[in-house]
């Protein structure tokens, strides 16, 4: 079980969040017009990466905030957990 | 009965407590203290079962955890329990085992000709046999492999034990109380860490309950006992015995399972049998030990034949003699111990060492006592079947492949020891290097990933006088980093005796013309032979040679066989072992109890129970209940000998006809607040939001980002800057996190606040043509009629003075409306309703008539929102907003989501009008096409129209709105049916929307 850093609350252990996704990823804006290609790159396409991702964990039953976290896929290393719009 | 391999004092067993205890039906005598396995050894009883694949006898290998052999099932407290380690049960009164995989006794076992067929038998046996013809898996191979196979039975009874989970916090972790464990975590504690020992057995000391040592200037036991006496009183110190620690996971998190009650003759009350821990170390000190290696040599695993430690484990801690006619085969120093050990209580050994003659302390001290032992002597083969009675041995070469003349010598049994395996398991689990080293001829430890350190003969240290040095010193350097503190203490002086080396010998050859068996795995029966065959049949990967082969892989996890394995592949493939590496060790180190894993999560206690303020009520009035997500709702009210159907059809009647009532708490609630509410709102939802009015409700549906509907519901203005919304029961917690999402990451710019007020509100759905009727007795001073609180609207008000709010909203499409008040007054407002509704012939209603309302409105929910379906497949294309954008609307305009060939929804009529379509039937044009039939779409729920009074489905098929007055049939393979049917539309009642509107 990892042991995870909310921005918020401190060190919890993993059973207080939900796993949310790559975090890399950008909601293109509303209203914008975009190609077939941009809109599946949003919604579809992830890489995936063996190593270093940055990603999103929910702290849902702690304070319910979104947060990121930058983790190692293949060692679970955390190398730094993030408010949503703070860049590593 | 006299226990005739009993010493007369020795050993830490308490004589003054007499225990009886059977072993397959025959009554014993053991002593409190005793494990079950040195209880049956004082009694001279070394067959205790039957190998897995050759069924040949088996006795004990080990005194412990490394035992491989002696699995028996246990009986307790009228209990029976599988897969027991007799070399760890402790006795106790009225206790029972018995025998495993051996049929129908262990003396005379069917499976045992499995041992004279076992040429047949070899490596991939089953791989290769049991493959064809295919159709011969089921019926003849497998329950044939099921019945043979295995190490007991589990019982199919519940388990009526008490299992708990704990979680833990502590500075300092030690796995292991021998002497590295107690010098760590006493050097750790006294440099004020918050130390947890762990200790799997029942007594502390490890290697120092048997070992001739000084430490200061008491014996190692004496040092061992103050040590532990010491820290069980410190404020700072957890010590456990019984506990073994036996997974080593991410981020420092270690699970350690701890026998509680298993040693008694039952759990006492409210006492668990098993505690499993949780422990969130800072650092761990690994202190594990080590494992002695056998040697391998022919009918190597006769009963009677053991490790050498373990008979001395058996003599110094339970005062019970392995044999009287010992021999001792050893490549190595350590086994003189045992030696002397038995020559000290009047037995004399035959030592046969593979080494050349040579001196150390022990060597020396065994000669002057006059032990036998003959230099540059191999056991080459092991004679008796049932337990060994003699030994063919001879001398060998010095490059270890000639043996000399074979020479037979009786004996009872045969300690070996092939030197020390350290105990990598939690080190190499903790995700740590480990590297070969090549004095020991095993794995140490290398390079930690966590924050691990080894310490002791673990580490592959074996002298005593380095292990407490290095474990003082790691004690106190890990608690130093925590605690800052630096009270270090001076490590006591050691008396130990000097061992000289050992030999790297592991196998004695086989003599010309001899095919024995030479066993490597003791417990899956896995010999020299079948590793050979698989390396001639092309599996060089270690890993797979594991598994081809099973070498390793059974309940012991190949504590005893790992190394020897290596060794003979490296030896065949003319490699190094480092070179063919170790297999991966993978939690847990011992088998660990199911029980022990679910813990108190048991049946009802598995999740918890959500309930309505009303609940009581429901179950005073004869409500039958459903789950509902976490929920329990009234599926129906039964009345006197009602069925589900009659019952469901009445209330859903009744609801047509005059006024209903249903609890409708469970919904999901959420207020939304804040200056950009309706903004936000418009985003989330694929309708118009920005003009709503205070004190009006709208009907929305929610997308997910890749067009598949989420949710739907309805939400309410309740104030400029304050909406009320309700989702689905079963996807409020996802709402609200989507919600959260769209707020925290997508969009914080919108000033809007979202917080769950689900268990808030107690909720009520008043529905029928009455409903106005008595909504209006409910609220005398409240304008209910058609201009006072038009459909879609909403007002707060009072209930006989408590806050309420009405919504005049439908799920049943009858004139209706929602009442919700404080969870707390939900009981008062739901009596309210029961009592005013009395003239009105109100009845509550359940989910199952709900349900029928729904559908035959053709009301959507879940069985169609189904995480597969889009707002057009739903015929919800009339809330989609064309002038905004929303969440997952670009997705709509995906090809395959707008193809006319895309499934709808539709309403289906038996022809009959009689017979009921299950649910999740398939649509087909032609009931007797070939097979595969092509399906045009599923019934996704079915009901009894109590408008019609004939059934009445809702199906999603292939352009839908183009089918409707085709005659298609309802297949449901499951129940074999096949069912002429008629497409309609899918608002079978009341298509125009009136009654809501009246
Ligand atoms: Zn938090």
């Amino acid at each position: 079980m990892l042991f995870i850093k909310c921005p918020y609350c401190g060190i919890r252990s993993q059973n207080e969040f939900a796993y949310g996704g790559d975090a890399t990823v950008k909601r293109p804006e509303l209203n914008k017009e975009i190609s077939d290609k941009e809109w599946d790159d949003f919604v579809y396409n992830r890489k995936s990466p063996r190593g270093k991702h940055l990603e999103f964990w929910h702290h849902i039953s702690g304070c319910r905030q979104w947060f990121k976290v930058h983790r190692d896929t293949a060692t679970h290393e955390i190398f730094k957990t993030l408010k949503p719009h703070e860049e590593l | 009965m006299t226990q005739e391999f009993r010493l007369k004092d020795e050993g830490l067993i308490d004589r003054s407590k007499k225990i009886s205890f059977k072993f397959n039906g025959k009554k014993y005598f053991g002593y409190e203290g005793d494990t079950l396995a040195s209880a049956l050894i004082a009694n001279g009883v070394h067959l205790v079962g039957r190998s897995f694949k050759y069924h040949r006898p088996r006795g004990f290998y080990g005194a412990g955890v490394d035992d491989p052999y002696a699995l028996v099932q246990l009986i307790r407290n009228n209990e029976t329990i599988p897969n027991i380690k007799a070399t760890e049960q402790e006795l106790f009164e009225g206790l029972e085992a018995k025998s495993v995989n051996c049929w129908p006794n262990v003396n005379f076992d069917i499976g045992g000709i499995n041992n004279f067929l076992r040429i047949f038998l070899p490596a991939g046996f089953y791989y290769k046999t049991f493959m064809w013809p295919k159709s011969f898996w089921y019926r003849i191979y497998e329950p044939f492999i099921r019945k043979a196979a295995g190490f007991g039975v589990v019982t199919h009874e519940h388990d009526k034990e008490r299992y708990e989970h704990k979680y833990e916090y502590c500075d300092l972790l030690v796995t292991g109380s021998g002497p590295s464990g107690l010098a760590s975590a006493y050097s750790a504690a006294k440099n004020g860490a918050k130390v947890i020992l762990a200790e799997d057995k029942p007594r502390f000391g490890g290697s120092l309950l048997t070992s001739e040592v000084t430490i200061g200037n008491q014996t190692g036991k004496e040092w061992a006992d103050k040590i532990v006496t010491e820290l069980k009183e410190m404020p700072n110190v957890v010590v456990k015995n019984r506990a073994q620690v036996f997974g080593y996971y991410d981020h420092n998190m270690l699970v350690m399972s701890e026998r509680i009650s298993e040693h008694m003759p039952k759990t006492e009350k409210f006492m668990p049998k098993q505690k499993l821990w949780y422990i969130r170390a800072k650092e761990v000190v690994i202190s594990s030990g080590s494992i002695e290696r056998p040697i391998v040599f022919g009918n190597n695993d006769t009963p009677g034949i053991l490790l050498s430690s373990a008979a001395k484990e058996y003599m110094k801690v339970y005062g019970v003699l392995v044999g009287k006619k010992p021999l001792i085969f050893t490549n190595n120093d350590s086994a003189y111990e045992t030696a002397i050990e038995f020559k000290k209580n009047g037995i004399n050994p035959i030592v046969l060492d593979s080494r050349k003659e040579l001196n150390s302390d022990l060597i020396t001290e065994a000669k002057n006592l006059g032990i036998d032992i003959k230099f540059e002597h191999v056991v080459v083969n092991a004679n008796g079947y049932r337990k060994v009675k003699s030994a063919d041995i001879a001398k060998i070469s010095e490059d270890k492949t000639n043996l000399g003349k074979i020479e037979n010598i009786a004996c009872d049994c045969i300690c070996v020891s092939g030197f020390w395996t350290p105990t990598i398991h939690l080190a190499s689990q903790s995700g740590g290097k480990t590297k070969f080293n090549k004095d020991i001829d095993a794995f140490i430890p290398s390079q930690s990933k966590q924050n691990e350190t080894t310490v002791g003969s673990a580490n592959g240290i074996f002298n005593l006088n380095d292990t407490l040095k290095n474990s003082f010193e790691a004690g106190y350097e890990l608690s130093k980093k925590i605690t800052s503190k630096e009270n270090k203490l001076s490590v006591p002086a050691v008396v130990e005796k000097k061992n000289s080396k050992h030999d790297k010998f592991w196998c004695v050859p086989l003599p010309k013309g001899k095919k024995y068996k030479r066993f490597l795995d003791f417990q899956n029966d896995v010999a020299v032979s079948d590793i050979e065959l698989a390396l001639r049949e092309g599996y060089r990967s270690i890993e797979h040679v594991k598994r081809y082969t099973t070498l390793g892989m059974a309940t012991d996890q190949g504590k005893t066989s790992n190394l020897n394995g290596l060794q003979l592949v490296s030896n065949i493939e003319n490699k190094v072992v480092p070179e063919v590496g170790h297999t991966t060790f993978r939690p847990p180190y011992t088998p660990v109890s199911i029980g022990a894993i679910v813990g108190r999560e048991v049946g009802k206690h598995s999740k918890p129970t959500r309930k309505s303020p009303m609940h009581s009520w429901h179950e005073k009035n004869n409500a039958v209940f459903v789950d509902a997500g976490l929920w329990l709702r009234p599926r129906y009210y039964k009345k006197g000998n009602e069925t589900l159907f009659d019952a469901s059809k009445r209330e859903a009647e009744n609801v047509r006809k005059n006024v209903g009532v249903c609890d409708v708490t469970t919904l999901g609630k959420i207020d939304v607040k804040g200056p950009d509410a309706a903004e936000f709102l418009n985003r989330v939802y694929t309708n118009a939001w920005l003009k709503l009015p205070v004190g009006k409700a709208r009907y929305g549906v929610m997308l997910r980002e890749d067009g598949i509907v989420m949710d739907d519901g309805t939400t309410t203005r309740v104030s400029e800057n304050h909406y009320h919304m309700t989702t689905t029961t079963a996807q409020a917690a996802n709402v609200l996190s989507h919600l959260e999402y769209y707020l925290q990451i997508v969009w914080p710019e919108l000033n809007v606040n979202v917080v769950s007020t689900t268990e808030q509100w107690a909720g009520a759905a008043i529905a029928g043509p009455k409903s106005r009727d008595l909504l209006q007795k409910l609220f005398p001073e409240t304008d209910c009629s058609n201009e006072g609180l038009p459909f879609m609207g909403f007002i707060e008000t009072k209930l006989f003075g408590v806050y309420a709010r009405i919504f005049r909203i439908s799920f049943s499409g009858e004139l209706a409306y929602e009442v919700n008040v404080e969870s707390d007054n939900g009981n008062f407002m739901w009596e309210k309703i029961i009592e005013l509704g009395e003239e009105f012939k109100i009845q509550p209603y359940g989910t199952e008539a709900l349900s029928t309302l729904r559908i035959e409105m053709g009301h959507v929910a879940g069985s169609e929102l189904d995480g597969r379906t889009t707002p057009f497949d739903n015929s919800l294309e009339g809330l989609l907003s064309k002038k905004k954008d929303f969440i997952g609307k670009r997705s709509l305009q995906k090809e395959a989501f707008i193809s006319p060939d895309r499934e709808k929804i539709v309403g289906v009529v038996p022809l009959d009008k009689k017979t009921s379509i299950p649910e999740g039937s398939y649509i087909v044009r032609d009931a007797n096409a070939k097979l595969p039939n092509p399906k045009l779409g599923h019934v996704s729920a079915s009901c009894w129209s109590v408008e019609y009074n004939n059934p009445f489905s809702l199906a999603i098929i292939k352009d839908g709105k183009n089918m409707i007055g085709q005659k298609l049939f309802a297949l449901s393979p499951l129940k074999n049916k096949s069912i002429p049917v008629e497409i309609v539309s899918s608002h079978y009642v009341d298509p125009k929307g009136e009654r809501v509107r009246s």
